[in-house]
């Protein structure tokens, strides 16, 4: 579904990615874990054409995007959670989830999907007509990955979805990755918690300095040396 | 004239010049909204505004007061083609000169918008000449309490001050309707407070800056049109001084929040209004300016904003 081969990025004039090659096929979760300024958010902001790379292509769906306009990368089918969440912070929250969706022409499918949303976060729906500045974080990432899911996106890019979430909240929000897993989406998602994230995904790389240094099975990943000593913290 | 009778006719003239300011800071406040500039040729699009519609009515031979049918039928047209060309010249500024800059320091389009200014400015100047140019008393003017109320009073308030509220307040409500309803509005939103976000919503920035120019500009427009009208005069460098005031309002008004704009277009009104007769109008100016740096050091985010304007 999606395939980077060789991507090279430059973040002003640092080199943040060094060839960077992945796959996510279509129906699977794939992690993308490494340490704080591996390349990690670098990788998913240059998938959707926030970043152009250098060098590499990328392609999804069979055509390639790299070089492609934000807004036609999206409108082709990948949304994303950004870092930080990234919630229209003067808008409500019911305005955010429908900015999610104004990509789409079909206004029952909207409907069907904002109700799903409700389902799977019954605490965005408590927020609806709240501010989103006015959330705490676990709701604004919600929120965020709410909003994505209103693109009803072939691909799910997650960037951090744990970050600044008590360990209770970021259960939560990994079951909720879990139940969307369950549903057909494809994720692909990055995360410094690599055990959570090995835990939900089916694959796994992991990104070094700007290079894939491993990439195997989560299970496998899980038991793996490099992985258990960096970035689990077990002997 | 009673105090109290003075008092009511300065705030008369305040609502009307404030409604004008309030157009011209709306069309302001966006384009701060949207990219952080303040377009200083915004002040000359309204002069377009007014220039564009003489052009227009000097060409179809029309240069007595309206009557009956003809208000309408004539005003409506005018307006719509009015708004449609200051609209489409803002479009263009932003194309030509501040689009190639957009990734360039903030000093850069500031300074490019001083110049579009100028270049406006001059260029009107040779198209109608350097002195006051006429504009034909298009809307017929009475004396609403007298004539038509029988009540006996010196305050005067007309038709045309009647007609400035009635077509101000309606395109207000539009434009309001219109960014907090539609789709399109809440995506030009969301572009203002995240452009990167907003684009990873699918939403193309480009064209929403787009749409703002042209809704800036034809916001102008209609207010250059309706200065023309009430006043029958315009110059070449009337967008210089309606400009400053307008972004004055805008400030106070908190830059970037439209019904601020407005609030604060309405305020620079009644003062001005008030300062002219009570102060001398030759320190209104001082004292609309003074104003201005008390907002900027006491409350740099306005009446109702929530950010404070950035440096430059």
């Amino acid at each position: 579904m999606l395939e980077l081969r060789d991507v090279h990025t430059y973040y002003g004039r640092i080199r943040a990615l060094r060839g960077v090659s992945l796959e996510v096929k279509a129906g699977e979760v794939v992690a993308l874990i490494g340490s704080n300024g591996a390349g990690k958010t670098t990788t998913l902001k240059t998938i959707v054409g926030i970043l152009k790379p250098q060098r590499g292509e990328i392609q999804f769906e069979g055509k390639r995007i790299d070089g492609v306009a934000t807004d036609r990368i999206v409108r082709m089918g990948i949304a994303q959670a950004p870092e930080g969440r990234r919630i229209f912070p003067r808008m409500t929250v019911l305005e955010n989830l429908e900015l999610g969706a104004f990509a789409r022409e079909d206004a029952l499918g909207v409907r069907a999907d904002m109700e799903r949303v409700f389902r799977l976060f019954p605490r965005v729906k408590e927020r609806l007509h709240q501010k989103g500045g006015t959330l705490s974080g676990g709701e604004q990432q919600m929120l965020a990955i709410a909003r994505a899911l209103m693109a009803r996106p072939q691909l799910l890019l997650l960037d951090e979805p744990s970050m600044g979430l008590s360990p209770i909240l970021v259960e939560a929000i990994f079951e909720t990755i879990r139940s969307i897993r369950s549903q057909g989406t494809t994720i692909l998602l990055v995360e410094q918690n690599a055990r959570m994230a090995l835990r939900v995904a089916n694959r796994g790389y992991v990104i070094q300095t700007g290079r894939i240094v491993l990439h195997d099975t989560a299970d496998a990943l899980l038991k793996s040396d490099l992985v258990r000593k960096s970035y689990l913290g077990e002997k | 004239m009673e105090w109290y009778e003075v008092l009511v006719q300065q705030t008369i003239n305040g609502l009307t010049r404030g409604s004008v300011f309030a157009l011209i800071a709306m069309g302001y406040t966006m384009v701060y909204g949207v990219i952080e500039l303040i377009n200083f040729a915004h002040g000359d699009v309204f002069m377009l505004g007014l220039f564009i519609p003489l052009t227009v009515v000097t060409l179809l031979g029309v240069s007595t007061t309206l009557v009956g049918w003809q208000i309408l039928g004539v005003l409506l047209p005018l307006f719509l083609v009015t708004m449609l060309v200051t609209g489409a010249i803002n479009l263009t500024i932003d194309r030509v000169a501040y689009r190639p800059l957009r990734r360039a320091p903030r000093l850069a389009p500031l300074i490019t918008a001083i110049g579009v200014s100028f270049m406006i400015e001059n260029l009107a100047m040779l198209w109608k000449g350097p002195a006051p140019i006429p504009f034909p008393d298009l809307f017929p003017n009475v004396d609403i309490l007298n004539a038509w109320l029988g009540i006996d009073t010196l305050i005067y308030f007309t038709t045309k001050d009647l007609f400035v509220v009635v077509v101000t307040l309606p395109l207000m409500l539009a434009l309001e309707l219109f960014v907090t309803r539609t789709r399109w509005g809440k995506a030009m939103r969301a572009t203002a407070q995240d452009r990167e976000t907003a684009a990873a919503m699918g939403i193309n920035v480009e064209r929403m800056i787009m749409l703002t120019f042209f809704t800036g500009g034809a916001l102008a427009g209609a207010a250059g049109l309706i200065q023309g009208m009430y006043y029958n005069i315009g110059q070449w460098w009337m967008g210089y001084q309606a400009g400053l005031r307008a972004f004055t309002a805008a400030v106070i008004g908190g830059i970037g929040n439209m019904p601020g704009a407005a609030l604060g277009g309405l305020f620079i009104g009644f003062l001005s209004a008030w300062s002219d007769q009570y102060i001398s109008a030759r320190w209104t100016n001082a004292l609309v300016f003074a104003i201005l740096i008390l907002f900027l050091v006491f409350r740099p985010q306005g009446l109702l904003g929530e950010r404070p304007p950035d440096r430059t």
